[in-house]
C-alpha cells in the first residue's frame, strides 16, 4: 500500500460543483473508487490517494495534472482508493466523477 | 522441347502408391507408408494449416515418416498452429518453411530459427502466399482436410472451407498429388466442394479435424475504457465517414463496437447508412447487430465453432449453398478485404511514433495473416463510395494530385494492454527480431503511412490531415496517453493539432465519459448472445458458465 497526497492551487476556474459529493467506480482489480466533494480550499484542489501499487508517483502526478488542466476545478477534495488501475482507467474515472459532480 | 517431367513424376509416385491404397482410399495405418511413397526429398509440401481448420491427422503422419527416406522438404502453409507442424523440422524431415501466420507456435518458431533448426523463406500475407502457390511455390504434394468424402472421392469442405480451394487447385493443376483427410466417408455428401477428379488419396481420420474458436469474445470481459474508445471511434469515424463496407479485427475493442451498434450506433444514425456489408468471420458478437437489422451481408474467410445453425438460419447474410450450409473461402475473403471494403479497423501490440505497427516481439515470430492486405490503401482500387472519397479528400487536399479516394485504415488500441504493457513504444521489437532471425526487413504488420487514424481512450489522431513527419509524430504521441511515448509529447504542438481537429478528444466530440458504461452493450455476456440468437448459437463449453 502507498499513501499519496497532492495539493493544487486555484486553477482560476469558477466553481461548477452542483452536488455535495459524487462517487464512481469500485475497488476491484485494475479498478478504483473515486469520491469527489466540495471543500473550501481557497479555490484549490486536494487529492488523497490510497493505492495497492507502489512507485507510480510520476504517473499519478501526470494524470491528475491533466485532469486539472482539462476541467479547471475549484474547491475540490478528491479521495481515491485504487487497486492497480491503469492511468487510462484513472483518468476516465476522474472525468466521470467530475461530470457527475457538476451535473444537477 | 518436351515439358512433361512433372506428369512423369506424378505417374512414378502414383505407381509406388498403387499397392498401398485401395484405389483412392487409404487406411489410417497405411498413411505414413503412402506419404513415403508419394513424397520425394526436397519436395514442396503443403499440409493444410488454416487460420482455423487443421489437417492434423496428416500432419501427425508426416511427422512419422522416415527422414532417411524423405528429407529436405520445403513446407508451405498459411498458419503454423500445431506442434507437429514444427516437429518435422526437429526430426530432419523438412528444412525450410514459407508461411503467413504462426501465432500459437510463434515462440517455438523463433527459438528454432535462432538455433538454425528451421530456415524461414518469407513471412507472407495470406494472399501473397496463395499467389505463390500458383507461381514459384507450387506444392508437389498437398495434404488437406475436408468434412466428408463420398465413395467416388468427391469432397465436402462445408463451413470451414477456408484455404482448401487454393491449395487443391494450385496442386492439382501442376501434376501434384492431393491427399485428403476427412471426418467421415459417406454415400452422399451435401454438395461437392472439391471434385473427385482432383483428389488422389482419401483417408478417414481417427478424430474430427481440429478447429479453434478464434473469433469468440466474451462480452463480460469488455471494460469501460474499451467502451469509451469504441464511442470515440463510432462518433468520430463511423458517423463521420459512414463506411458502407468494412472489416473488423478480432480484439475486444472491435467486439465492443459490434455490441454497441444496436445501442450507440442506432443513436448516431448509423443504421442503414453505414456498416452494411462486412468481410468478417462469423463473430458471435455480431448477433445483436444482425438481429437488429444493421447488417445486409457478411462474406467470410472461415467459420466459428457454435455458429453453424445460426449461420444457416440467415441465408441473406452469409454465403450459403443450395444444400443449406455455408462455404467460406479465405482467398476470396482476403480479396474482398483488400478491394471491396471502405474501412479496416483492428488492433496491434506495438505502435511507434510514425504509426508503424507490429505484433512481433523479440522472442516471438507471429507472422502477418491477412492484416497487411486489409490494413493498407489498395492502390488498384477504382470504384468509389462516399467514405472512400471523403477520406481521399482529406488525404490529398492541397497536394499536387488528381482527385483520389482512400481506404480508412484504423488502429483501435488501448494505450496499455495486458499487464501494463505500453502499446506505444519509441522503437518496435520487430527491429530486434529482424536482427535475431536474420530477416531482410523488420516484420512490420501495417506501415505508418497506410494508417489513417489511431484511436485510443485518449481520442482520435487523424493522420490523413497530417502533412509532415513532425505533425504525424505529435498526433500519435497526443493519443498515446501515459505511456512513456505519450508523456514525451510536445504539449504545445498537441494543443495546436487539437485546435485544427487533427486530434479529437472525447470532449471535442461531445462524448460524456459518464455515458461509457456496460449498459451500452447490447449483450453483456455469452448467455445474452444465445438469447439474441433465439437459441441457435451454441457456444463451446469453455464459454458456458451457466
Amino acid at each position: 500500500m502507498e499513501h499519496l497526497e497532492y495539493t493544487f492551487k486555484s486553477s482560476g476556474g469558477i466553481c461548477k460543483i452542483r452536488k455535495i459529493f459524487s462517487i464512481v467506480g469500485v475497488v476491484a482489480s485494475g479498478n478504483l473508487e473515486v469520491m469527489m466533494e466540495r471543500k473550501n480550499l481557497d479555490g484549490g484542489s486536494h487529492f488523497v490517494i490510497d493505492t495497492s501499487a507502489q512507485g507510480f508517483d510520476e504517473a499519478w502526478k501526470a494524470v491528475i495534472t491533466d485532469f486539472i488542466e482539462r476541467n479547471k476545478p475549484s474547491d475540490l477534495l478528491v479521495s481515491i482508493n485504487d487497486n492497480a488501475a491503469s492511468p487510462a482507467v484513472v483518468s476516465m474515472r476522474l472525468d466521470q466523477a467530475f461530470e457527475d459532480l457538476t451535473t444537477e | 522441347m518436351r515439358a512433361d517431367t512433372k506428369v512423369k513424376g506424378r505417374l512414378r509416385r502414383l505407381e509406388r502408391a498403387a499397392e498401398i491404397s485401395d484405389g483412392k482410399f487409404v487406411r489410417q495405418d497405411k498413411m505414413v507408408c503412402l506419404m513415403e511413397a508419394v513424397i520425394e526429398s526436397a519436395d514442396i509440401v503443403c499440409v493444410e494449416g488454416d487460420n482455423q481448420k487443421q489437417a492434423d491427422f496428416l500432419s501427425k503422419c508426416l511427422a512419422k515418416i522416415n527422414p532417411e527416406k524423405v528429407n529436405k522438404l520445403h513446407m508451405v502453409l498459411s498458419t503454423v498452429s500445431l506442434g507437429e507442424q514444427l516437429d518435422i523440422f526437429e526430426k530432419g524431415i523438412a528444412e525450410k518453411i514459407d508461411f503467413s501466420y504462426s501465432g500459437p507456435q510463434g515462440l517455438r518458431m523463433a527459438r528454432m530459427a535462432t538455433a538454425g533448426k528451421i530456415k524461414i523463406g518469407n513471412i507472407h500475407t495470406y494472399l501473397e502466399l496463395y499467389s505463390r502457390y500458383f507461381t514459384d511455390l507450387c506444392p508437389n504434394v498437398c495434404c488437406i482436410a475436408a468434412e466428408m468424402a463420398d465413395r467416388d472421392g468427391n469432397l465436402y469442405t462445408g463451413d470451414n472451407t477456408e484455404d482448401t480451394p487454393v491449395v487443391v487447385e494450385s496442386t492439382a493443376f501442376r501434376s501434384g498429388i492431393v491427399i485428403a483427410q476427412v471426418n467421415n466417408i459417406v454415400d452422399n455428401i451435401p454438395r461437392v466442394d472439391v471434385p473427385a477428379g482432383w483428389v488422389d488419396f482419401i483417408c478417414e481420420s481417427p478424430e474430427l479435424f481440429f478447429l479453434e474458436p478464434l473469433f469468440t469474445r466474451d462480452p463480460a470481459q469488455i471494460s469501460e475504457t474499451m467502451i469509451l474508445a469504441a464511442m470515440i471511434a463510432m462518433k468520430g469515424i463511423y458517423a463521420k465517414y459512414l463506411p458502407k463496407s468494412l472489416n473488423h479485427g478480432v480484439g475486444f475493442n472491435t467486439a465492443a463496437i459490434e455490441l454497441m451498434l444496436p445501442t450507440y450506433g442506432e443513436e448516431l444514425g448509423l443504421k442503414n447508412n453505414a456498416c452494411l456489408h462486412w468481410l468478417l468471420n462469423p463473430h458471435p458478437t455480431m448477433i445483436p447487430a444482425i438481429e437488429d437489422g444493421f447488417v445486409k451481408t457478411i462474406y467470410t474467410v472461415g467459420s466459428e465453432l457454435g455458429m453453424k445453425d445460426y449461420i444457416r438460419s440467415k441465408p441473406d447474410i452469409f454465403p450459403i449453398g443450395r444444400d443449406g450450409s455455408m462455404r467460406s473461402n479465405r482467398a476470396f475473403g482476403q480479396m474482398c478485404g483488400h478491394y471491396a471494403t471502405d474501412m479496416f479497423i483492428g488492433a496491434s501490440l506495438q505502435i511507434d511514433p510514425q504509426g508503424n505497427s507490429s505484433t512481433a516481439t523479440a522472442d516471438r515470430i507471429a507472422g502477418f495473416g491477412g492484416a497487411p492486405n486489409f490494413g493498407c490503401d489498395p492502390k488498384g482500387r477504382r470504384h468509389s463510395s462516399p467514405a472512400w472519397l471523403k477520406a481521399g479528400e482529406e488525404a490529398y487536399a492541397g497536394l499536387q494530385s488528381p482527385p483520389r479516394g482512400r481506404r480508412l485504415v484504423v488502429q483501435l488500441v488501448e494505450t496499455f494492454h495486458g499487464k501494463m504493457e505500453p502499446t506505444f513504444v519509441e522503437k518496435l521489437d520487430a527491429w530486434e527480431l529482424q536482427k535475431k532471425a536474420g530477416f531482410a526487413l523488420p516484420p512490420i504488420m501495417i506501415y505508418g503511412d497506410d494508417i489513417t487514424h489511431i484511436v485510443t481512450e485518449e481520442g482520435i489522431a487523424n493522420l490523413l490531415l497530417c502533412r509532415t513527419y513532425e505533425e504525424r509524430e505529435q498526433a500519435i504521441r497526443g493519443v498515446a496517453g501515459y505511456t512513456p511515448m505519450g508523456l514525451a509529447r510536445d504539449r504545445v504542438a498537441v494543443e495546436n493539432l487539437r485546435d485544427r481537429g487533427i486530434i479529437q478528444r472525447a470532449e471535442d466530440l461531445g462524448i460524456r465519459k459518464s455515458d461509457a458504461t456496460r449498459d451500452l452493450l447490447a449483450a453483456r455476456n455469452i448467455k445474452d448472445l444465445v438469447k439474441w440468437s433465439e437459441g441457435l448459437y451454441d457456444p463451446p463449453s469453455r464459454f458456458r458458465n451457466w
